[in-house]
């Protein structure tokens, strides 16, 4: 198993990565952790004339608070770090809770956040988290930057906003509003694989316990990470109590479209959804009301 | 465009390595056919089995899903490089032979370098913490048990990671 020749580059700064990627178009690709891309490539499935090797670029690699609770993470931050990092333990406890079911720690060792999302496989963990956070993301390009919110940011199996010549090279988390909680949980049929299907939760409670905000987002339920958006309004003006969290967890079943396969049916996957989405409710609001983020 | 080759320059084992390369040799072939060092053993090839787990600059990583050209100027550390000479074995490695660690052999040098990493930053690991480090790590003789076993040993005995 061997890959497809092709043009390496490594990147001696980011605006020699962009014009390299400008003057490549589809045909280059970069490699950032290379734990989809590289196994892509060894079976052939994908067959990049150059790649343009990030690896180098340490200035992409940070994690660093952005004031109001929130963090700005570099597109080349491993998962490894986000696993350790005591500011994402803080200040996005989803992301700490998720990211520790992405593969194996050889795989975390390498694997970077910013490859993760641009891969943007509708099993990933990260991409429902990122759903779930309301996360924007800066895409930068050698012609100059924008932002893209995580809402509009996946448009298909492997598919994103990103064109030809741009690089999601830096993730915006907004800060979680006081007495809010997170929880992530998912099943799979191995430590380390991907989930059958998983869930991402996120609840705000007002002084007197009223649901004041809430988000929800599934991995493996669709073409794409999907937003519960309606289930999750559900919660929003009342108690987040057992029966309300109840009700909007059987209603996740109508907004998704999961796949069936070999590993599990479609009714499975929708049946999973709603224990799943009904257990990460039911926790994100007990840590929200506990006043301690999530962990 | 087939054919084009790039220098690289790389420390193996504390020997320092040039070579030009095809920039799509993969790391662990690398090491295999243009080093001799066939002990990186090569299983599934797409990032499944950890056969071919190295330390690439003191951390464990799958050398299937790195490119030669990405070792540049890095250091790594393969399983000829535990055992402090020959005839030797590296404590972890004589833990392994203790507990009946291994059958066949093949998955055992890309356990022993993640358990190598895993000790040197966990050195008094629970049994759960080191089932969930060997996750990575297919074993399809052993059903693990020993495997755990031996790490336990080697962390009892304070081997160094």
């Amino acid at each position: 198993m061997k890959p497809a020749p092709f043009r390496y580059v490594a990147a001696e700064s980011l605006g020699q990565a962009l014009s390299a990627k400008a003057a490549g178009g589809d045909e280059a690709r970069f490699l950032a952790g290379g734990q989809s891309l590289v196994p892509a490539m060894n079976f052939r499935l994908a067959r990049p004339a150059m790649l343009i090797d990030l690896n180098p670029l340490f200035e992409l690699d940070y994690v660093r608070a952005a004031g109001q609770g929130g963090l700005s993470i570099g597109a080349l931050t491993r998962h490894r770090t986000l696993e350790r990092s005591p500011l994402v333990a803080e200040h996005a406890p989803l992301v700490a809770e998720a990211v520790r079911h992405v593969a194996h720690p050889q795989i975390r060792n390498r694997g970077t956040l910013g490859g993760n999302l641009a891969h943007a496989d509708p099993a990933s963990e990260l991409p429902a988290v990122m759903l779930a956070l309301g996360a924007r993301f800066r895409v930068r390009s050698a012609r100059g930057e924008r932002w893209i919110e995580a809402a509009g940011f996946f448009r298909g199996p492997l598919a994103t906003a990103l064109g030809p010549e741009e690089m999601l090279a830096e993730i915006a988390l907004p800060g979680l509003p006081p007495r809010s909680g997170t929880c992530f949980v998912e099943v799979a049929r191995r430590r380390g694989d991907y989930a059958l299907l998983g869930v991402a939760a996120v609840v705000t409670l007002g002084d007197d316990g009223t649901c004041t905000a809430a988000g929800l987002a599934l991995c493996n339920a669709g073409a794409t990470p999907v937003r519960a958006t309606r289930s999750a309004a559900m919660l929003v003006g009342r108690r987040a109590g057992e029966r309300e969290i109840a009700a909007a967890a059987a209603a996740v079943a109508g907004e998704i479209d999961p796949p069936g396969n070999v590993h599990a049916t479609a009714a499975f996957r929708r049946h999973l959804a709603g224990v799943l989405t009904r257990r990460a409710l039911a926790t994100a609001a007990a840590r929200a009301g506990a006043g301690a983020r999530a962990r | 465009m087939s054919g084009e080759r790039v220098l690289i320059a790389t420390t193996v084992n504390g020997v320092p390595h040039q070579r030009a390369v095809e920039p799509r040799m993969l790391l662990a072939d690398f090491l295999r056919h243009e080093l001799g060092l066939t002990g990186t053993h090569v299983g599934c090839e797409h990032g499944v089995c950890g056969a071919c787990t190295i330390l690439l600059d003191e951390l464990p990583v799958r050398a299937c899903l790195l490119f030669a050209p990405q070792a540049n100027g890095r250091a790594i550390e393969t399983v000829e490089g535990l055992a402090r000479g020959p005839g030797q074995l590296h404590p972890l490695q004589e833990a392994f032979r203790d507990a009946h660690g291994l059958q066949c052999g093949y998955c055992t040098p890309g356990i022993l370098m993640t358990m190598k990493a895993f000790l040197a930053e966990n050195p008094s690991p629970t049994e759960a913490e080191v089932r969930e480090a060997l996750s990575g790590n297919l074993c399809r003789c052993t059903g693990y048990q020993h495997i755990v076993d031996a790490v336990m040993l080697a962390a009892k005995r304070g081997a160094p990671g």
